[in-house]
């Protein structure tokens, strides 16, 4: 299909172009970049939500619920959901959309699972881009929902102007909240399965670390109780979800977001341009392979082979 | 792991009955041979298995059905794939089906359906000879 095609199916609100959009950028085919950079100009509208948190802890309920209170006011929402592909053969299970079948049959709310492909910190490579293509869809509300999080898997930040990090009652003790990481990215906690004992100790316990914050902060970051099953505390979490994108407009750290974001986008997208074109230049070529064998026999240094190769073939005109 | 395509595969429980066992199974064993897999969950109506095909952009459709309704609901399906102009998308069924109603299946637009007892790398290998990527 040509991209301009692509871009107007898209722009007038074609499920299926956009679906076969996002597997393109997801099979990074040259086309994406086109039309990604067609679309670009209308993007930017739509409200990005990043939901991350352990597995199990009921994200995709609570984002099932979350849409549905959306949906109530009567905005459109899109959902990006990544879950682990196989280290070993690449393939992946994702099943977060079982959670979510109550919108299936709703037009205003398009769904899209994406495997993480090798990719670390949370997300796949593509959903940014996906993000970006559902946004000149024109979802008000985009909901990037992460692999089930650990510790470190902090990328959402990215991308999301709102971050939810969930928990649930009896999950570690109070040293696992002093930890960095995950702990500190949070725009809005929530603890949900609330109806489980144990779950106002767990709000003490994260609103005790955030008393310990030195950083002056103009948002405190809430601590809210759900029942993503129920949908109890729904509602007020999604007050409190507009309320903090009310905060980002008028501190103005909505536009030094856009800022951050775009010096990361534009440094990330040239580093992974140059590494594509420093390995198509490489691969096969047998002064790649020797160095290769001469490091292995410890015959030559793989730091300064490093700074050779790279003289050599990304920035010598001959190549 | 590099962004090669895919195989995105949809496993879609149709109809009634609560048996998902093979569903799970089967989409197990395309997990290990490499594909995507998103599974819908039980109860699916046809409107919902061709909603979710179309927005996940997906190469198969794997169709399991134990409540003997596949004669009604696999017709459906492929009728509102038709309606959705989806016509390059590999659909597959199993589960208990006769013998006697797989031709009429197959007349529908169903490649192939696989009964109990099918070894799971004639699946694999099945949708890896057929689907258009």
């Amino acid at each position: 299909m040509p991209v301009t095609d692509l871009v107007n199916g898209v722009l007038s609100g074609k499920r299926r172009e956009l679906a076969r959009l996002i597997s393109l950028i997801e099979n990074d085919d040259g086309d994406a970049s086109e039309a990604l950079s067609q679309l670009y100009k209308h993007t930017g509208k739509a409200h990005i939500i990043g939901v991350t948190g352990p597995p199990g802890s009921g994200k995709s309920s609570l984002v099932t619920k979350l849409t549905a209170e959306f949906r109530k006011r009567k905005n459109t929402i899109g959902i990006v959901c990544v879950d682990p592909s196989s280290p070993f053969t690449g393939g992946a299970f994702l099943g977060d959309r079982i959670r979510m079948q109550e919108h299936y049959l709703d037009n205003e709310v398009y769904v899209r699972s994406m495997g993480t492909r090798g990719h670390l910190g949370g997300l796949a490579r593509a959903t940014s881009g996906a993000v970006r293509a559902i946004d000149a869809f024109g979802k008000d509300i985009i909901f990037v929902e992460t692999v089930g999080a650990g510790q470190s898997e902090v990328e959402v930040i990215d991308i999301a102007h709102t971050v939810i990090v969930t928990d649930v009652p009896g999950s570690g003790d109070d040293i696992q909240a002093i930890k960095a990481g995950i702990m500190e990215i949070a725009d809005i906690f929530v603890v949900n399965k609330m109806d489980i004992s144990g779950a106002d100790k767990k709000v003490t316990e994260i609103n005790t670390m955030l008393d310990l914050d030195p950083r002056e902060k103009a948002w405190r970051p809430p601590v809210m109780l759900t029942n993503s099953r129920s949908g109890e505390g729904v509602s007020e979490l999604a007050d409190k979800i507009l309320e903090h994108l009310q905060f980002l407009n008028e501190s103005g750290q909505m536009e030094q977001k856009g800022l951050k974001r775009s010096r990361d986008e534009l440094y990330e997208l040239m580093r992974y341009k140059l590494t594509q074109d420093l390995y198509q230049k490489l691969e096969g070529k047998p002064e790649y392979e020797a160095a290769i064998k001469k490091i292995a026999a410890r015959k030559e240094d793989p730091y300064s082979l490093a700074e050779r190769l790279i003289a050599e073939f990304l920035f010598s005109e001959s190549r | 792991m590099s962004s090669s395509k895919k195989i995105r595969v949809l496993v879609a429980k149709p109809g009634l009955d609560g048996h998902d066992r093979g569903a799970k199974i089967v989409a197990r064993a395309l997990r290990d041979a490499g594909m995507e897999v998103i599974y819908t969950g039980l109860r699916q109506t046809p409107e919902m298995v061709v909603s979710a095909a179309l927005d996940e952009g997906v190469h198969c459709i794997g169709l399991s059905i134990l409540s003997g309704a596949h004669n009604a609901l696999f017709p459906k399906i492929m009728e509102l794939l038709k309606e959705e102009g989806i016509d390059d998308v590999l659909v597959v069924g199993g589960g208990i089906i006769p013998e006697d109603d797989i031709s009429e299946l197959k007349k529908a637009g169903i490649s192939a359906i696989f009964g109990p007892g099918t070894p799971l790398d004639e699946i694999v290998e099945y949708i890896k000879a057929n689907v258009k990527l």
